[in-house]
């Protein structure tokens, strides 16, 4: 009994696995029950895996049964691999006891599409009914939204999980059509519409009357994969932008393709995952949600891919010199934000502090600033003097002099010579 | 500025308070604050020793309460817990700071007492999260939750209500083995609790009877969770471990064996 469960598991975790969402933050659920459970609205990460992701939900799919043959997915049809279901009972009790033990926030819940989508979305479904009603658990739950499920489903769903995503897959539709001929992004389009109207609707109506219950309190993610088909950064990230404006996003989890198959449509077997592009990715969302810049600053035709070797921020600001240096004594919050070197937390202690005399040097770099990148695009109570300016290129090359790239011990493949 | 006078006190908060209190009755010039099982004579410097005298430290309490809002009593009171010697300077001198100055000093980041206690905060709230991420309980013969801490700071007192809001309908035991306290939550409250080592060798040793074999399979299921959803391609040890010092390895379940 025990055994067939550790396969299971074994199974459904490793299916699940390339499934990027880990984060457990924004549901308010309160434990007024005394049940099992409260959430923590920043979100715990229990453990991280060797990868270095962090773990926080017990994600599994309840079953790796699919109807579809998308050849980017572990799980598509043709692919010759162990198939298990878990049974509702299964998924109730691991969770229950994996939080118990402090293992885990909640639990996140994909699956596999069997029979059809209202079926599926049913089961998935059952299992958080389950949970919230007979096991009064209230930790965190994040579930897929199956493409294609009714909108009873999907509005009864809602009740119950704090958070709901449907993948986007692939950045353009062009690509989605070439790995994945039976899909299409306006299939994500609708139901992630639907949710967010409910959002919103619940939201206004809970303003007038307190008992309204809460609807997908932690809202909607997606994710899309990179590196499997031919995308610029430009169009990954206009994407990107586009739905968080649209659709209200939380986040947008962008997943660097890890070959799986000898498909010839994709990257060969045993390409290295894009590892630093996506890191370059998440920095550009980064500064798009909470520094302030327009996706078309940070990418356009002229620049329609993100360096590799600074991060964005640099980029932007070894590409607009005319906008430096700036004096962090004087300039609004928003224009010390723009400065590489200078994060949220700095930038807001800078903001108070300055009100009690003019900051130096040394207190900046107390405060957290990393004054070595950013020198070269400020100015402060006690900036020396500088004879000359420097072009975009030397100050470049004198940061990624001092600098140490934490990729570049895996990334340089140079031969010597001899 | 030379050193006028050593206060001595007793590490308690109540000591810290009197000797803000000491200092604003006769205002020496700059002190020194040591803890009295750390004191050093010192030629050229008078020690005065600090009586805890709970009126007085109730005054520079509630003066604190004025000046600070909610967020600053908290960093300061983490400040406090972290324990740490320079903790106690920090403190004493950031408070005199406060008094001395009007309303909204605490927001100057260019005073290192400010930005001192900002980031011993800083580093307490890291530690106590770490510790809600970190514990692993272990369930006993009578259903009792059982995990053994050793912090870096005195944490305790900062995750009490995050374990009591979340594992209401369980009976649990957190107990630090360096401080030599727990606290152990009944289903209706949470009480301070003590140890001695024979108690503390039966809670940590493996129970027996029909439970273990329910612990031990969902220690097994969760470690083969860790193991499966971890994706080799992607494998970054220096990251997992910047993420997971291996300090706190002893407590994951998933890491055991390693």
């Amino acid at each position: 009994m025990s055994d067939r469960l550790r396969e299971k598991l074994n199974i459904l975790a490793d299916a699940a696995k390339y499934d990027v969402s880990c984060s457990s933050s924004g549901g308010k659920r309160k434990n007024d029950n005394k049940g099992l459970g409260d959430s923590h609205a920043s979100g715990i990460c229990h453990t991280y895996t060797e990868d270095g992701r962090c773990v926080s939900l017990l994600k599994i799919l309840l079953t790796n049964h699919c109807i579809f043959d998308c050849a980017f997915c572990v799980s598509r049809k043709s692919n010759d691999i162990e198939r298990a279901a878990f049974t509702v009972e299964e998924v109730v009790s691991l969770t229950m006891n994996f939080y118990r033990r402090n293992y885990i926030e909640g639990l996140f819940l994909s699956s596999g599409i069997f029979k059809n989508a209202d079926f599926t979305m049913e089961r998935l479904l059952k299992v958080v009914k389950k949970l919230r009603l007979e096991e009064r658990f209230n930790g965190y739950i994040h579930l897929k939204t199956i493409p294609g499920a009714s909108e009873e489903l999907l509005m009864e769903a809602g009740l119950y999980a704090d958070r709901m995503s449907i993948n986007l897959e692939m950045p353009t539709e062009a690509g989605l059509k070439l790995l994945a001929p039976e899909k299409s992004h306006v299939e994500v389009f609708k139901p992630l519409g639907f949710v967010q109207n409910q959002i919103v609707k619940f939201k206004e109506e809970k303003k007038l009357i307190k008992s309204v219950p809460q609807f997908v309190p932690a809202g909607q993610s997606t994710q899309m994969v990179i590196g499997a088909t031919a995308e610029t950064d430009k169009e990954i990230m206009q994407t990107a932008a586009a739905f968080y404006k649209n659709y209200s996003l939380k986040r947008v989890y962008y997943s660097g393709y890890i070959p799986i198959s000898n498909d010839n449509r994709l990257p060969i077997l045993g390409t290295q995952p894009p590892l630093i592009r996506e890191n370059r990715l998440y920095q550009t969302d980064w500064l798009m949600r909470f520094y302030g810049f327009h996706v078309n600053e940070l990418l356009n035709d002229a620049n329609p891919h993100l360096d590799i070797d600074v991060d964005p921020k640099l980029s932007w600001a070894l590409r607009n010199l005319h906008f430096f240096p700036v004096d962090v004594n004087v300039a609004s919050y928003k224009t010390i934000l723009r400065i590489p070197g200078i994060g949220v937390t700095s930038a807001l202690k800078i903001v108070q502090a300055r009100k009690f005399g003019k900051l130096r040097i040394d207190q900046l770099k107390k405060i957290g600033v990393a004054y070595n990148r950013a020198k070269y695009f400020i100015s402060c109570a006690d900036t020396p003097y500088q004879l000359k300016d420097y072009q975009n290129t030397q100050i470049k090359s004198f940061i990624l002099a001092e600098s140490q790239s934490k990729y570049i011990k895996t990334d340089t493949k140079q031969l010597g010579l001899f | 500025m030379p050193i006028t006078e050593i206060y001595i006190v007793d590490g308690s908060l109540e000591g810290l308070l009197c000797a803000v209190f000491e200092w604003f009755e006769r205002k020496p010039g700059k002190v020194l604050l040591q803890l009295e099982k750390k004191y050093e004579p010192d030629a050229f410097a008078q020690a005065l020793t600090i009586y805890n005298d709970p009126a007085k430290a109730d005054r520079v309490w509630k003066g604190l309460n004025q000046k600070l809002d909610g967020s600053w009593m908290r960093k300061f009171y983490c400040a406090f817990l972290s324990e740490l010697p320079e903790a106690f300077t920090h403190l004493f001198e950031f408070t005199c700071y406060l008094f001395l100055h009007g309303k909204g000093a605490e927001a100057n980041f260019g005073n290192e007492h400010v930005l001192g206690i900002s980031q011993l905060a800083k580093k307490v709230e890291r530690e106590k999260h770490r510790m809600e991420a970190f514990i692993r309980f272990k369930e006993s013969a009578d259903g009792l939750f059982y995990c053994g801490i050793d912090p870096h700071f005195n944490v305790i007192p900062l995750i009490m209500k995050h374990f009591k809001d979340r594992y209401a309908d369980q009976k649990w035991v957190i107990y630090d083995l360096t401080r030599h306290y727990g606290i152990y939550y009944d289903l209706e409250k949470v009480e301070e609790i003590y140890f001695d080592q024979e108690a503390l060798k039966k809670l940590s040793k493996p129970v027996t009877g029909q439970l273990p074999e329910k612990e031990n399979l969902y220690a097994t299921l969760w470690s083969d969770y860790f193991k499966s959803t971890n994706i080799l391609a992607r494998k970054n040890t220096k990251l997992h471990v910047q993420h997971v010092p291996k300090r706190y390895w002893k407590y994951l379940t998933e890491k055991q064996g390693k």
